[in-house]
Order: C-alpha cells, then sequence, then structure tokens
C-alpha cells in the first residue's frame, strides 16, 4: 500500500545514477555517457513506478474525491473532516492507530533489543555452532504468516494447546498476543542485521580495549554499541514502516473485523474494511483511500522524525 | 551485449510494451461463438448458457447430477457451470458484468448485493416468469425490490438454523433432546455436572457464529419471526424492546455451558470438537450436514430452537442464501427464462435437495429429502413459521451497519464483556443513526 521505502534501501539508485551526474572535473579523462545505465534500472523503475508510485499518487488523489449522486466528485478535504469529526469513524480509526502504535511499541522494545541480543551472542568469538543457532533463530522470518499464525493459535489455544487463558480471545491481551507472535516470527531480521556490523568491528578495537582493561560488558557498551548506532536506527525506522503497515497476521488470526471488540483493530485491517467492504457492509474506495492517506501521512511523519531527528545527528565511524 | 547494439534494448522493451497493450483476441471465444451461432442457425438447436456460481463446491453435483437431468428435457440447450471462488465471486462477476463478459445465468447473494446489480441494470426482472409463484413471500424477498414489486433471481435454497446433538451422547446420559428453554438448560445442566462432555460447542473468536448460530437460531421466537423483523423495518419496534433484550439474555446464559476458553475457540475449533465427540449439542446451521456426516463417527440428532416460556409457535431462521437470476445482457433471454423456469419446477427442488443436504429449496413443492438429519431440519417447517436472519433486509446499508454490530455484540455477549440490555440499547443507537423509521 502507501510505504516509503526504508532509508538505507535508495543506496542502489543513488550509487548507479552517480556516473551519469554532470562532466567530470577537467583533470580527469572525459568519461562516456553510459547509456546502459540507464537500461539496466529500466525495468526496475518502471515496475516500481506502474505497481508503487502510480498507485500510491492515485490513492492520494482518490482520497480527495467521493461519490456523488454515484459519480466521483473532487471533495477537497472532506473525508478527512469526516474521517477525523464523524464520532463513528474517528472512534474507529483512532483506536486503530492506537493499537498500531501498541503493536508497534512491542516490537520496539521486545523484539529490537532481543534481536541485539541473540547478535551479541551470535557474535561472542568463543560460540560453538554459530550458523546452527543463526539459522534457526532466522528460520521463522521466512515462513508463512498463516503458518505461524495458524501453529501458534494452536500453541495458546485452551482446547488443543498449553495454555488455559484464552489470550486471544480476550481483548486485554489479544493485540499483544498477536504481536508477541510477530516478535517471534521477525526477531531475525533485527539479530542479522546487527550481527552484520557486530563481526564487522575490527577486532584492533576490542583488543585495545581488552588491553585498556575493559571487561566484556563495558567493551559492549562503550565500544561496540556506539558502532552499531547507525544500525539501531535503521533497526527502528524498518521496524516502525512494517508495523504501521502491518495487516496480515491481525487478518489471518482475527478475521477483518479484528476482535473481540476491535481490540486488535490496526489501520490495516480498518483499511480493509473501509475500503473493500465486509459481509453485508458496502465498501467505499474513497474512504478506504482516506485511511490509506492518513496511513501513509502517520509513516512518512515517523521517517521524517527519524531522518532528521537521529540519522542526521548521530556520527558514523569508518570502520 | 556489444555497445553498438545497446541502443537496442530500450526499443525491444518499448515494443514489447506496445504489443502487450494490443486487442487480444481468445481463440476460445471463436468457438464457442462459431459451435453455438453455426448449430443455432442450422437445426435451430444448440444454445450453450454458462452460469456464474461461487458454489465451487458443488460442481460435481451440477455437472454431473443436476445439470444432465435438464439436458435431457431440452437437448437443444447447454449449460456449463462456471464457479469462481467464493470470496472473489462478488468483485469477479462485477468486473465480468461490467466488461460484458458475464456468463448468461448469475448465481445471485441474498439482498443488497444482488438488487445493486438490478438496479445497475445487469438483471434483468423475472416478476412475471412463469414457476415464481411457487414461492412465498419470505423466500422471494431476498430479490425483490424493497417494496416487493419487482422480482430479479429465482430462489435456490436457504439454509435452516438448529441445534445439532451427538446421540451416542444423548443416550449415555439417558437425554432426550428438549422442547422447551426450561428443558434445554436442565438438560445443558446435567451434561455439565456429568462433565465427560462440553455441554455446548462454540466459541466466540470468529464473532459471526455467536450472531448467526447464537442470536439469529433463537432470536426469531423471541421476535415473533417474519412480525418482528418486518417490525424492526417499519420502526414499529426498536431493538432495545424486551423481546431483542431476552434473547441477548438467553445467549449470555450459554456462556458457563460452552467448552473452557471459548473466548478463543474459532468455527473450525468448534467443528472438530464436536465431531470427535468431545461436545454433545453445535448449535448449527444446516450447512453443517454433509461435512459433518462425513467427520463424525457418531449417529447425529437435530432439534429446533427450544421455545421460550409461555410461547407456543414455534420460529425458525430459514436463511434464503442462494438464487439464481438472468444476466440481462445475454443472448439468449429465452433459453435463460426456460433454464429458470426448470429451476422452479418440482423436479429441480427434488435433484437439488437430495444432493445438497442441509441446502434447502424455497419452493412449496413437497421435497422428499433422503438424508434423516435434513429431513429433520426440513420437517420443521411444517411445525414453525419460517423467517431470515433480522439485519440482511434494508438494516444493513448504513453506518454502523447492523450485521457487523450484531457480530461484535453477540461474541461481546458470550464473552461476557457486555450485558444484555446494554448490548441491544447499543444496536438500537446505531440504527438510529441513520435509519429513518427508527429515528422517530
Amino acid at each position: 500500500m502507501t510505504s516509503a521505502p526504508p532509508e538505507g534501501i535508495g543506496i542502489d539508485a543513488t550509487a548507479a545514477s552517480e556516473p551519469a551526474v554532470a562532466p567530470a572535473p577537467a583533470a580527469r579523462p572525459r568519461r562516456r555517457f553510459r547509456t546502459h545505465v540507464f537500461v539496466f534500472i529500466a525495468p526496475a523503475a518502471a515496475i516500481y513506478t506502474i505497481f508503487m508510485v502510480y498507485p500510491l499518487l492515485d490513492s492520494l488523489r482518490l482520497s480527495l474525491y467521493a461519490p456523488v449522486d454515484g459519480v466521483q466528485t473532487f471533495v477537497g478535504l472532506d473525508n478527512f473532516v469526516h474521517l477525523l469529526s464523524d464520532d463513528l469513524l474517528s472512534d474507529a480509526f483512532w483506536n486503530a492507530v492506537w493499537n498500531n502504535l501498541v503493536f508497534f511499541a512491542v516490537h520496539f522494545f521486545v523484539q529490537n533489543p532481543i534481536g541485539l541480543l541473540l547478535a551479541a551472542l551470535l557474535a561472542a568469538p568463543t560460540l560453538k555452532g554459530r550458523s546452527t543457532y543463526r539459522t534457526l533463530l532466522f528460520l521463522p522470518t521466512t515462513l508463512s504468516v498463516v503458518i505461524v499464525g495458524f501453529i501458534w493459535q494452536l500453541i495458546i489455544s485452551p482446547v488443543w494447546g498449553f495454555v488455559e487463558t484464552p489470550l486471544l480471545g480476550q481483548s486485554s491481551t489479544a493485540l499483544v498476543t498477536l504481536a508477541l507472535m510477530s516478535v517471534w516470527q521477525y526477531i531475525g531480521i533485527p539479530m542479522i542485521l546487527f550481527y552484520a556490523v557486530l563481526i564487522s568491528i575490527p577486532d584492533e578495537l576490542i583488543e585495545a580495549a581488552t588491553v585498556d582493561g575493559a571487561g566484556a560488558w563495558s567493551t559492549f557498551w562503550r565500544v561496540k554499541f556506539p558502532l552499531i548506532l547507525p544500525t539501531v536506527g535503521i533497526v527502528s525506522v524498518i521496524t516502525y514502516v512494517a508495523n504501521m503497515n502491518a495487516f496480515d497476521l491481525i487478518y489471518t488470526v482475527k478475521g477483518a473485523l479484528a476482535g473481540p471488540d476491535f481490540a486488535s483493530d490496526i489501520m490495516g485491517t480498518l483499511f480493509f474494511r473501509t475500503f473493500f467492504g465486509f459481509q453485508l457492509q458496502q465498501g467505499s474506495s474513497t474512504m478506504g483511500a482516506t485511511v490509506a492517506t492518513m496511513m501513509f501521512l502517520l509513516i512518512l511523519a515517523g521517517v521524517l522524525a527519524y531522518f532528521f531527528g537521529w540519522q542526521r545527528r548521530i556520527q558514523s565511524y569508518q570502520l | 551485449m556489444s555497445n553498438r547494439l545497446g541502443w537496442l534494448a530500450p526499443v525491444v522493451g518499448a515494443a514489447l510494451v506496445l504489443a502487450a497493450c494490443g486487442e487480444s483476441a481468445d481463440p476460445r471465444e471463436d468457438t464457442d461463438a462459431a459451435g453455438g451461432g453455426d448449430d443455432g442457425g442450422s437445426s435451430g438447436g444448440q444454445v450453450t448458457l454458462v452460469m456464474e456460481s461461487w458454489r465451487n463446491d458443488d460442481l460435481a453435483i451440477w455437472e454431473d447430477v443436476i445439470l444432465p437431468a435438464f439436458h435431457e428435457q431440452h437437448p437443444n440447450i447447454q449449460v456449463t457451470f462456471q464457479p469462481t471462488a467464493p470470496d472473489e465471486y462478488d468483485a469477479a462477476l462485477d468486473a465480468k458484468l461490467s466488461g460484458g463478459t458475464a456468463g448468461d445465468l448469475i448465481t445471485c447473494r441474498p439482498f443488497d448485493v444482488s438488487l445493486r446489480l438490478f438496479e445497475e441494470g445487469h438483471l434483468a426482472s423475472l416478476t412475471d416468469l412463469p414457476g415464481m409463484e411457487e414461492f412465498g413471500d419470505v423466500a422471494r424477498a431476498a430479490w425483490s425490490t424493497d417494496d416487493g414489486s419487482e422480482a430479479f433471481c429465482v430462489p435456490m435454497a436457504s439454509v435452516i438454523h438448529g441445534f445439532l446433538y451427538n446421540t451416542a451422547a444423548f443416550d449415555e446420559l439417558g437425554l432426550t433432546p428438549p422442547e422447551t428453554e426450561e428443558q434445554f438448560h436442565e438438560l445443558l445442566g446435567a451434561i455439565a455436572a456429568d462433565g465427560t462432555y462440553a455441554p455446548l460447542v462454540m466459541g466466540s473468536a470468529d464473532q459471526w457464529e455467536a450472531a448467526t448460530m447464537g442470536l439469529q437460531n433463537i432470536g426469531p421466537n423471541y421476535w415473533n419471526g417474519e412480525e418482528g423483523r418486518q417490525a424492526l423495518i417499519d420502526g414499529a419496534q426498536r431493538f432495545d424492546d424486551e423481546q431483542y433484550v431476552a434473547a441477548f439474555t438467553e445467549l449470555a446464559s450459554w456462556a458457563e455451558y460452552l467448552p473452557s476458553g471459548y473466548e478463543s475457540l474459532t468455527y473450525p475449533d468448534a467443528q472438530n470438537l464436536f465431531t470427535l465427540g468431545r461436545g454433545a449439542i453445535f448449535p448449527a446451521g444446516s450447512w453443517e450436514i454433509a461435512l459433518f456426516n462425513e467427520q463424525a463417527d457418531f449417529e447425529m440428532g437435530a432439534f429446533a430452537p427450544p421455545l421460550p416460556e409461555g410461547q407456543d409457535t414455534c420460529y425458525i431462521s430459514d436463511h434464503t442464501d442462494i438464487g439464481i437470476g438472468m444476466n440481462a445482457a445475454t443472448e439468449h433471454p429465452e433459453e435463460v427464462r426456460t433454464f429458470l423456469e426448470w429451476t422452479t419446477s418440482a423436479e429441480f427442488a427434488d435433484l437439488y435437495a437430495n444432493a445438497l443436504p442441509g441446502f434447502f429449496p424455497m419452493s412449496d413443492h413437497d421435497v422428499e429429502v433422503d438424508d434423516p438429519l435434513a429431513q429433520e431440519f426440513l420437517s420443521w417447517r411444517d411445525d414453525c413459521e419460517s423467517t431470515i436472519r433480522n439485519s440482511y433486509q434494508i438494516l444493513s446499508r448504513g453506518e454502523p451497519n447492523l450485521e457487523n454490530q450484531l457480530w461484535d455484540l453477540s461474541a461481546q455477549i458470550l464473552n461476557g464483556t457486555v450485558q444484555p440490555a446494554d448490548a441491544a440499547a447499543q444496536a438500537q443507537s446505531g440504527l438510529e443513526r441513520w435509519y429513518e423509521p427508527q429515528q422517530r
């Protein structure tokens, strides 16, 4: 739907187009204009434009229209005013936003620290069977959400599983339970990102710290952690974007009504019901587009906050 | 790639894109047209009709049982059953109808979905179709305009709500099916006291069962079926009137007899629990019959919703589910009408009911059903008054949607997170928000 690609993924594009920018300084020999660069970029750019950029812009456009006597008519920001002022819709919307933030918070405070811990353990030089652990921990990420939802539903089912409490059936526990299912599945992503940075830290730095008398604990916090701070930022923003766009797990496990009593309703499921309709409820493409636009704006706000408030201020070290 | 040929790539790419944009001719269409047209011209014979449906489970039954019977009597008309997956059907049908590629016969969803197709001119009027008089008002309501003046689909099948029970469990505990709600509660108490079986097998996780197999199953006895349903539409009754609160209260009393952890029990969980023999009673819809016959290795019986105290007429939810109509753009309206007329016949009713036990024809013909469970469900039509789910006609057109609200409220009633009177009040205020007759 409406997601901006997380920062850092755009690197390829800038790197690839660089040679095409301006003639090189006179000191260097003039380089030929590289036509093939465009040829190689074209398929991806075309597909991205057709399937991402165009639909995104069109859904932004659609949110400014509404059917009046059966004809799509330009209504300005009326849909947004309606979404935020109508007691029924705005209740549903803010409930979804709040649940979304809770869903994100669980990932942020549980998934990412545990991912970091696992990465630190994996990067420990004395660990045996490292690749086995790495594979096992990353494996759930490659599973289908449907399978993850199904398996966990069985495991924590009071009828077939091990848990007496109906965790997925109570409004107080349903959302956090779903978030933890998702944490279990995606723990491999932050783990592998942190791990990649941790093993790239030169041994000299660690050795120097050891010689200076630092123990494992202070080596980690004083030497390693500052070096992986940029990755902490990237992992956070990826978590934010992925969670604000979340939909599949909740839809699979709880259905589009995201019960009980909308306790697990997030923006993705709200969008689904609004846009496509549900059972006897008729869908509204324009109001659906309005919800989608709000999702886009919230995600954009988060990404911009990250970009200006974090990424530009922290220091990266060239290792 | 050599540099001299480098310029070719974008050109070839562009050419491919252009080629893809060209009008494509599907070779199958030609053969179809040729087959239908030529034969039609030469012998005045073969016409092929395509039937759109979401019942892909029933493909074999249509191809092997129902359609051959029709072809025998009308050798000049060939009907092809062409189903789409249920959850894609509405969208796919919409697209095909707008694009002019939809089949001649359209399987109709009940109420607003089909009404919209009729109003947009995609479904032809069938008000004067011979055979339509075989259907009662309730059956026709699902495919008629709000004032009942125009009909646009032939009612094909309905599903009946009731309770299925495990006969072995009943025999073991020396129990008999209840007739009144008092007996029902005694029975549930006895099963609970014994402890071997879950008295009532249902969960509230999927929400719709609580509303459909719970509230809409027992509710008609409280709001007197059609009388109450119409009164809600007219605005003569309100959803917070005592009969609706009473229905919610009865539903709430089920909570203590449901399996432990029912709040997270899904519909397939409940089906499995019952067919594995771990439960005694399953609040059901007749569509379960075929699957349960296959999966359960014990005898099953069925009883109609027990009567509340002081009630002597019984009401059942005999919900109109499937209809069949004519694509207004069909090239063979005469043949389509011939087929539709056949679907109103006793012969069709008999074939359909026996091929699909649990889906019941809605015509007034006497139908012999072989399956004993289906027979039991069908027999209630003789003693009880039929009605349909009260949220389906008109009342789910606005925001909030009454059907969605009843799912949510019924599930919450079972979970104990809302009280019956509050649930009724919430449903009423939802209706008052947009439905004029309820605003007075």
